[in-house]
C-alpha cells in the first residue's frame, strides 16, 4: 500500500464515518459539527486532486459560511440540549435505510462496477486545470451567462432573507 | 491550455426580453427603498409596465432568426419565444389582482413584486437553454423565490409550514436532479444536451452505459418532484393550500411550466434513450392523473381540490410529452404542440381560478372550504361568472381550451400507439368532472347558511384578470389555428460564433 | 492523489449521497434535514469533480474539446457553491421565522396541515 493509498482510505473513512455522525447524532450540535468535519476534509481530498481553488473556496464557503450559519441558527434556537423528541418508528427507519442501501447497491453494481474495468487510474486533466487562473477564465469566457445567473441567485436570497427577517405588524 | 481572455459573443436582441424583466425587478426593489409608506401602486404600475415591455419587445423581433448565442448556452427558437410570452402573461395577470388580495390579506409588502417578477426570470431561463447546468440554475432561481413567497404570511403558521415543506422538497429534488447531471456528465464529458444526444446516438455498449441510465432516472426524478407527479407530489396539496392564494396560482403555472419546458426539451434531446424513458413516464403519467382525480374528489378545501387538479393536469401533460417522445422518435413530430398548446391553455385557467378563490378574504383572513364560496354569485357576478369559464375548461367542456388542449393530447397519444394512455386521460377527464361541477355549484347555487359570507370588493385588477383569463381561454378555442401553426413552424437553428 | 482509481471516488460519492437521502428520510428536525441536503450537493459536488479530473471522454472522443470537458465539473462546482449559499440563507431564514412562531421545530407535529 502506497501513501497515497492510505491517505485516500483515512479520508473516505473519516467522510463516511463523520456523513454517518449527521445522521445518527441524537444532538444538532452533534450533527454540525460531524459536518464540519465532513467538508473539512472533502476540501482535502480537493486539494488531493489538484484542485486548489475549489479546495479553499469548499473551506471558505461550506465550512466558513455554511457551517457557521447552521451553527449559529441552532444556538440561537437553543436547540443545542438533546433531541428529546419521539423518533420515528422502527419501520420506517429501516425502510429508509433500506433505501439507502438499494442506492449504495444499484449505483455500485451496475454504474460503477462496470466502470472498474474501464476506467484507469491515471487522470487525463492537463497541467495546471485546478487554478485560480483556469477556473477564473473558463468561468469569464465560455461560462459567463451561468455566472451572471448565479448573481441573479444571490441577489434573490438576499432580497428573500431581508423579506424572511421583516416583520411589519 | 486555452489562453487569451476571449468571452462569449452574446446576440443581445435575444436575451432582452429576460433582461427587461429582470430589469423590472430590480426597478421594483429600488422603489421599494425609496417609497412612501402608504401603497405599493408605483412598484405595482412599474412592473406592469416592464412585464408589457418585454413582451411588446418579445413580439417585435419575433422573426428574428434562432440563434444559439452566449457560449451556447442561451437558445430562443419559437418554443422558447411562445413559453417566454405565456411565462410574462402569467405574471402580468398575477400582478394584476395581488395588489387587491395583498391589501386585503394585511401583507403589504413591496418586495412581493421583484421577488415574483426574478421568479418568472427563472422560469424564463429554464425554457431558454440546452444546457443542464443552466437549467438548473434556472430552477434554482425559480425555486428560491418561490419558497419565500410562500412563506410571505408571517405571522400566520399555516403558510410558514408551506413554506419550509416546500423548501426541504424542493431542495431534496435539487440534489436528485444534480446527481443526475453528474453522472451524465461522467458518462459523456457535457452538459450541453445538443452534444449528450450526438454522443448518446453512438452504439451503447460502452462501460459507462450504466451511469448514462442512472443519470437519466435521477434526473426524472428530480422533475417528477418539481413538476408533483404522483408519488413524488406529497408536498403540493399542503403548499399550495398554504401558500397566499395569489403565490398558489403563480407556482401552479409558471413553475409547472418552467421545469416541463425543460423536461420536454431534455426528453426531446433524449430519444436515443427512450426505450427506457417511455415505459417509466407512462406509468407515472397514469398514476399521476389516477391519484390526483380520485383524491381530489374527497377534498374540502378549494385550494386542496385545485391543488390535486393541478396534479392530474401534469398528468395530463406527461401524457402529450410522452406521446411527442414517441412521435418525435418515428420522426413525425417536430415540435411538441400539444405539449405547449396544453400548458398554455392550463396556465391561463389555472391563475384565473385561483383569482376567484382569492375574493374569499376578508380583514386579513382567508376561508377557501367549499362553502366559504357561497354566495360569491351574488356579491360579484363576473369572477363567479368566469369561474364557471375556468371550471369547464379544467374540465374540458368543448368550446374552451381545455377541450381541445385534451383533444390535441387524445389525438397525439393515439397517433403514438400509446392507447392505455389515451383510455387513461379520457376516464379521468370524465371523473374530474364532478369535482369542478362542485366547485361551480358551491360558487353560483347555494345560498350561504347563517351567517353572511365574508368576501373581498372585487377591484378592478381581479376583475381584468379575470376577463383575461376567459378571454384568452375562447381565444384558444376559437382560434387555435393561427397559435398552432406558429407552434408548428419549422425552423433553423443557427450558431452565433462572434461578430 | 496519482494512483487512486476513479470508481474510488465514485464510490465514496455514492456513499455521502445515499448517507444524506437517508438522513432526510428518517430526521425530524428540519436543521438537520437540511444539513443531510448538504450533504448530498457535496455528494454531488465530488462527482463532479472526480469526472472533471479523470474524464477521457469515452464516447466522445473528438467530438468535444478536451479542455472544456474538464473545466466543466469545475463550472458545475462553482455554481452549486452560490447554490447553496443562497439557499441555506433562504432556508435558514424560514427556519427561524417558524421557529420564531412556535417555539418548536418539528415538521411532523405540523399540526395545522393533512399529509
Amino acid at each position: 500500500m502506497t501513501l497515497t493509498t492510505f491517505a485516500f482510505l483515512v479520508m473516505a473513512v473519516v467522510l463516511v464515518l463523520s456523513a454517518w455522525g449527521v445522521v445518527v447524532a441524537k444532538s444538532p450540535v452533534r450533527s454540525a459539527l460531524s459536518l464540519v468535519v465532513n467538508f473539512f476534509v472533502l476540501a482535502f481530498l480537493y486539494f488531493g486532486m489538484n484542485y486548489d481553488l475549489l479546495g479553499i473556496s469548499q473551506i471558505l464557503v461550506y465550512t466558513g459560511l455554511i457551517m457557521m450559519l447552521f451553527l449559529f441558527c441552532i444556538l440561537l434556537l437553543n436547540l443545542g440540549a438533546p433531541d428529546t423528541l419521539f423518533e420515528p418508528s422502527l419501520i420506517k427507519r429501516s425502510l429508509a435505510w433500506f433505501v439507502g442501501g438499494v442506492l449504495v447497491l444499484a449505483v455500485s453494481s451496475q454504474v460503477i462496477g462496470p466502470m472498474a474495468t474501464w476506467s484507469t487510474s491515471t487522470p487525463t486533466a492537463p497541467e495546471g486545470f485546478g487554478q485560480a487562473a483556469s477556473v477564473g477564465q473558463s468561468l469569464f469566457t465560455g461560462w459567463v451567462y451561468g455566472f451572471e445567473i448565479a448573481s441573479v441567485l444571490l441577489l434573490v436570497g438576499i432580497v428573500g432573507s431581508i423579506l424572511v427577517a421583516k416583520r411589519r405588524d | 491550455m486555452q489562453t487569451g481572455l476571449t468571452p462569449a459573443p452574446i446576440d443581445w436582441v435575444l436575451l432582452m426580453p429576460l433582461l427587461i424583466v429582470f430589469g423590472t425587478g430590480v426597478v421594483g426593489m429600488c422603489i421599494e427603498m425609496l417609497r412612501p409608506r402608504s401603497n405599493n401602486n408605483a412598484i405595482v404600475a412599474t412592473t406592469l409596465l416592464g412585464l408589457a415591455a418585454a413582451a411588446a419587445y418579445l413580439i417585435g423581433t419575433w422573426e428574428y432568426p434562432t440563434i444559439h448565442t452566449f457560449g451556447e448556452l442561451f437558445l430562443s427558437d419559437r418554443v422558447a419565444k411562445i413559453l417566454q410570452l405565456l411565462i410574462i402573461a402569467i405574471t402580468f395577470t398575477t400582478v394584476l389582482y395581488s395588489e387587491g388580495y395583498l391589501r386585503e390579506r394585511r401583507l403589504p409588502f413591496g418586495e412581493y413584486y421583484p421577488l415574483l417578477v426574478w421568479s418568472a426570470t427563472g422560469a424564463m431561463i429554464m425554457a431558454t437553454s440546452t444546457n443542464l447546468l443552466i437549467v438548473f440554475l434556472g430552477l434554482e432561481v425559480l425555486s428560491i423565490s418561490l419558497y419565500i413567497l410562500a412563506g410571505l404570511s408571517n405571522r400566520e403558521q399555516q403558510s410558514q409550514e408551506a413554506a419550509l415543506k416546500y423548501f426541504l422538497l424542493g431542495a431534496f429534488a435539487s440534489a436528485f436532479l444534480l446527481y443526475g447531471i453528474s453522472l451524465l456528465y461522467g458518462a459523456t464529458g457535457t452538459t450541453q444536451m445538443e452534444d449528450l444526444r450526438a454522443i448518446w446516438n453512438t452504439p451503447l455498449d460502452k462501460p459507462t452505459v450504466g451511469l448514462l441510465y442512472a443519470g437519466l432516472t435521477l434526473i426524472l426524478v428530480g422533475f417528477a418532484f418539481k413538476v408533483a407527479l404522483v408519488p413524488f407530489h406529497m408536498w403540493t396539496p399542503d403548499v399550495y393550500q398554504g401558500a397566499p392564494t395569489s403565490v398558489t396560482g403563480f407556482m401552479a403555472a409558471a413553475a409547472k411550466v418552467g421545469a416541463f419546458a425543460a423536461l420536454v426539451r431534455f426528453l426531446d434531446y433524449a430519444t436515443p434513450m427512450s426505450d427506457a424513458w417511455v415505459p417509466m413516464l407512462s406509468a407515472l403519467a397514469i398514476l399521476t392523473m389516477t391519484v390526483g382525480n380520485l383524491v381530489a374528489l374527497v377534498q374540502k378545501d378549494v385550494k386542496r381540490i385545485l391543488a390535486y387538479s393541478s396534479i392530474a393536469h401534469a398528468g395530463y401533460v406527461l401524457v402529450a410529452v410522452v406521446a411527442y417522445g414517441v412521435l418525435s422518435r418515428e420522426g413525425s413530430a417536430a415540435q411538441p404542440v400539444s405539449v405547449v398548446y396544453y400548458l398554455i391553455a392550463y396556465s391561463f385557467m389555472t391563475v384565473g381560478a385561483f383569482a376567484v378563490v382569492s375574493l374569499a378574504t376578508r380583514g386579513g383572513r382567508e376561508r377557501t372550504e367549499l362553502n366559504d364560496l357561497n354566495g360569491l354569485w351574488e356579491r360579484a357576478p363576473l369572477p363567479a361568472a368566469m369561474m364557471i369559464v375556468f371550471m369547464a375548461s379544467l374540465a374540458g367542456i368543448p368550446l374552451t381550451a381545455g377541450f381541445l388542449g385534451k383533444l390535441l393530447i387524445f389525438r397525439d397519444a393515439l397517433d403514438a400507439g400509446l392507447v392505455v394512455l389515451a383510455i387513461a386521460l379520457a376516464v379521468n377527464s370524465v371523473i374530474s368532472a364532478y369535482y369542478y361541477l362542485r366547485i361551480v355549484l358551491a360558487t353560483v347555487v347555494q345560498k350561504p347558511a347563517l351567517h353572511a359570507p365574508r368576501f373581498a370588493n372585487p377591484n378592478a385588477g381581479l376583475v381584468a384578470t379575470c376577463l383575461v383569463c376567459g378571454l384568452a381561454i375562447f381565444a384558444l378555442f376559437f382560434a387555435a389555428q393561427p397559435v398552432l401553426r406558429e407552434l408548428e413552424a419549422p425552423q433553423e437553428v443557427f450558431v452565433h460564433r462572434g461578430p | 492523489m496519482e494512483g487512486i482509481p476513479l470508481y474510488a471516488y465514485l464510490l465514496l460519492s455514492a456513499l455521502l449521497f445515499a448517507i444524506g437521502t437517508v438522513g432526510v428520510l428518517i430526521k425530524r428536525n428540519p436543521i438537520i434535514i437540511f444539513m443531510c441536503i448538504e450533504l448530498m450537493l457535496n455528494a454531488a459536488n465530488l462527482s463532479f469533480l472526480a469526472f472533471a479530473k479523470y474524464h477521457s471522454a469515452p464516447l466522445a472522443a473528438g467530438s468535444l474539446e478536451q479542455w472544456q470537458v474538464h473545466m466543466t465539473g469545475q463550472m458545475a462546482v462553482v455554481f452549486v457553491m452560490a447554490v447553496a449559499a443562497a439557499e441555506v440563507a433562504v432556508g435558514l431564514g424560514i427556519i427561524m421565522a417558524i421557529f420564531r412562531l412556535r417555539h418548536d421545530v418539528d415538521i411532523d407535529e405540523m399540526s395545522t396541515m393533512r399529509g
